[in-house]
């Protein structure tokens, strides 16, 4: 078919004094969308940042820059992070919506039959940047196919406030949990525990439970991906470890809360640590007047960030991968793609990356020496994110049945059960039961 | 009574399209139409394909194939899933039981004559009015583990010295949604009845009165019987909204602390959209069916029973 073109469909609709009117006709006249509606407009959909600073600068700087350079429009959305999932769901299964959706962790094999493989941007962005980090290119690629493009890695550390460890004695964060336990009884005695939620809540419960898991030896499955082993002596002893833990050291109101809570509790002075996006310090920054110590001080000079203490079988971390999936229904592919290379590129890809001021990690190597990272040395733990990070699924590949476990929150939920009086093998037996129904299919 | 025809004036004849009409039978269809249309297209259509996804092995993004019952065996030998079964009829048993007590105790206050009656009754109302998600974000607020408002008068009252954990303790989790509901759902109760106490007549009161029948016997030999088919309506009503509840669960505590309050449309929820297994999750939402359909089968035929006699 011919395509129409702006001129002809104008001519089509009898002069240009009545475009808006005539052109209606026109577009009927010739049975196609009129040329001005054929510039390509790719619809990107992302969370809502927890920087409000970077939303600002897509907007007003990065988008429009795209669309003079690329030649295209930009269609920009942010969501809560809690609704992308609805809305990839909705979009898939209508075959309509956004280009562009990002995507959170192992979500990407969820979707993974929707998707247009992007292994070419991805390798090339890796070879240009020093290399992909591991956690990254578990979570995006199935060894087939990269499901979504690595974005970045909202790092998972403990905050904590310093004058209050060192007021029980600790110089430091304690590294391994018994002295994590040890410290927090203090805390706690002095009214100030420390704070960590188990409830149903997508990043900061299983970014603690899943590292605590493995730091003790415990796994979902074998590297094989089906034999479910989390039924072991390892996991039982962090099971029991964890109700000794949430009595002496914890707030116990952390059963309830959600990625919110542990924030409001550490910026009214609730308690002592928690594991966090660097959130809880940015805001600090933002408003020194308002969140201050009993001292009177600024509180965000009383913060620093540390990685989860070790257990016996070492030091883990689970974080918040962020990835773009370029969407199979999608009928702007090509500009879809050409953006997304267009963000890649390390000029406009910066922007983005200074605009976050270290709460954002990138994926590949290059980035981990950025000058960025010294500008503020409470923000430095978190340059290692991404290079640390473990997929939920361990050992086995992060694939869909993991994702399902996750979004079960099975591992989550066994540890809340315990601290809520089960016994801790008859917990450890629960998520056993519930991972082979999920893996035996 | 003949009718004569105006002279001068010509009868304006029906076209003849439109006399089709004038026959009940085409005329009933008609206007039943538009409902059969609604119904179909928003109930029915729904419907159907809520139970062709729960026989296939459909996830999202794959159209799957048909498995037949296979999903509905894999979620009975689900415990999550009985715990939501439980939980369910936990919710809505207690729930229901309170709003009707609540309910018409509230309509009994309100049918009396007192000043500014039309503004109170209003007022009553705003639980209802109000959208859910917000008032449940207020509710959050007032049952939050830090910052409870109940836990800090409870506190300041001295009644209380450690804090309750409202929403992190798997019974006072649940009580704590039993709550929320409750408080949403009296009002609807309340002017129900309300309207149901208003067609009852004061004469029957009255004589029964001057018979000498104390006021508790009045309410439960004159008023109670009366108020019975509205208050079963009500109920059935109630049962099935509170049934398939699910945005008050998802706000307040997500179906946590470990599944304590997963209701099925919350675990149909994350099972459906969280992990993309539409299939299941259509199956737990189909598992509702039945359960409801007995519900609403056995109040519909005791309002029934009830009217007759």
């Amino acid at each position: 078919m011919a395509k129409a073109k702006r001129r002809s469909v104008l001519k089509l609709a009898g002069g240009t004094a009545a475009v808006s009117l005539g052109g209606m006709a026109g577009i009927l006249a010739t049975g196609r969308t009129p040329a001005y509606a054929q510039q390509k407009t790719v619809h990107w959909l992302k969370w809502v940042d927890f920087v409000p600073a970077t939303d600002q600068m897509f907007r007003k700087e990065l988008m429009p820059q795209a669309e003079k350079e690329l030649g295209i429009k930009v269609n920009l959305e942010t969501v809560n992070g809690n609704d992308l999932q609805p809305r990839t769901t909705a979009a898939i299964q209508s075959g309509a919506g956004p280009d562009l959706i990002m995507a959170f962790n192992n979500q990407t094999y969820l979707y993974a039959n929707s998707v247009v493989d992007l292994s070419e941007l991805a390798e090339d962005v890796g070879k240009r940047e020093g290399g992909l980090f591991k956690y990254a290119r578990s979570i995006c690629s199935d060894g087939k196919m990269f499901m979504g493009m690595p974005w970045a890695v909202i790092g998972g550390m403990i905050a904590y406030r310093k004058s209050w460890l060192d007021e029980v004695g600790a110089s430091s964060f304690p590294d391994n949990w018994e002295a994590y336990r040890d410290v927090g009884t203090k805390l706690k005695a002095k009214g100030h525990p420390f704070g960590q939620t188990l409830g149903h809540t997508f990043g900061d419960a299983p970014g603690f439970t899943y590292p605590y898991l493995w730091s003790w030896g415990g796994k979902e499955v074998e590297a094989d991906g089906k034999t479910v082993v989390i039924n072991s002596k390892e996991t039982v002893d962090s099971v029991k470890f964890m109700t000794g833990l949430w009595k002496d050291a914890m707030d116990e109101g952390g059963l309830a809360w959600d990625d919110t809570n542990n924030n409001r509790a550490f910026l009214s002075q609730t308690i002592s640590a928690t594991l966090n996006g660097a959130s809880i310090y940015i805001e600090t920054l933002r408003k020194p007047d308002q969140y201050q110590t009993e001292k009177g001080q600024p509180m965000s000079k009383d913060i620093l960030h540390a990685p989860l203490p070790k257990g016996p079988a070492g030091q883990f971390g689970f974080h918040l991968l962020q990835s773009q999936m370029l969407m199979k229904y999608s009928k702007n592919q090509d500009a879809a793609k050409a953006f997304l290379k267009w963000l890649h590129t390390e000029d406009h890809y910066r922007k983005f990356f200074e605009s976050q001021k270290g709460f954002a990690t990138p994926c590949t190597a290059k980035w981990e020496n950025d000058p960025l990272w010294n500008v503020d040395p409470v923000m430095t733990p978190y340059k290692v994110a991404a290079r640390l990070g473990q997929a939920p699924g361990y050992a086995g590949p992060p694939n869909a049945k993991a994702a399902e476990g996750l979004s079960k929150y099975i591992v989550t939920d066994m540890y809340a059960k315990a601290v809520q009086g089960m016994p801790p093998e008859e917990c450890v037996k629960w998520a056993e039961a519930e991972l082979k129904k999920i893996y035996s299919e | 009574m003949a009718v004569t025809a105006v002279p001068g004036v010509e009868v304006r004849r029906p076209i003849p399209r439109l006399r089709r009409l004038e026959d009940e039978r085409w005329l009933a269809l008609a206007l039943l139409m538009p409902t059969a249309v609604l119904l179909g297209l928003f109930i029915a259509y729904p419907f159907v394909e809520g139970v062709l996804l729960s026989l296939s092995s459909a996830r999202v993004g794959d159209p799957g194939h048909f498995v037949g019952l296979k999903n509905f065996a894999k979620i009975w030998d689900d415990s999550i899933f009985r715990t939501a079964v439980w939980n369910t009829f936990w919710y809505t048993g207690v729930t229901t039981v309170f709003k009707l007590a609540l309910g018409l105790w509230l309509a009994m206050l309100l049918n009396r004559h007192f000043k500014g009656k039309a503004l109170v009754r209003a007022f009553i109302l705003l639980p209802f009015i109000i959208p859910t998600v917000l008032s449940t974000f207020a509710w959050k607020w007032m049952f939050d583990p830090t910052f409870s408002v109940i836990n800090w008068s409870l506190f300041h009252l001295g009644i209380i010295t450690q804090r309750i954990n409202w929403l992190g303790d798997p019974d006072l989790a649940m009580t704590s949604i039993i709550i929320v509901n409750i408080w949403r759902g009296v009002p609807f109760f309340a002017i129900s009845l309300l309207a149901g106490l208003q067609t009852i007549s004061p004469e029957l009161n009255e004589a029964a009165a001057i018979d000498g029948a104390r006021p508790w016997a009045r309410f439960w030999h004159i008023t109670w019987p009366l108020l019975l088919p509205v208050t079963m309506v009500v109920m059935l009503f109630s049962v099935i909204q509170t049934f398939a509840d699910f945005q008050l669960v998802y706000v307040m505590t997500g179906g946590g602390p470990a599944n304590a309050t997963q209701l099925f449309a919350t675990y149909a929820y994350q099972l459906g959209i969280g992990t993309g297994l539409l299939s299941e999750g259509a199956a737990i939402s189909l598992a509702m069916f039945p359960f409801l359909f007995i519900i609403v089968v056995a109040q519909l035929l005791y309002i029934r029973r009830v009217e007759v006699r």
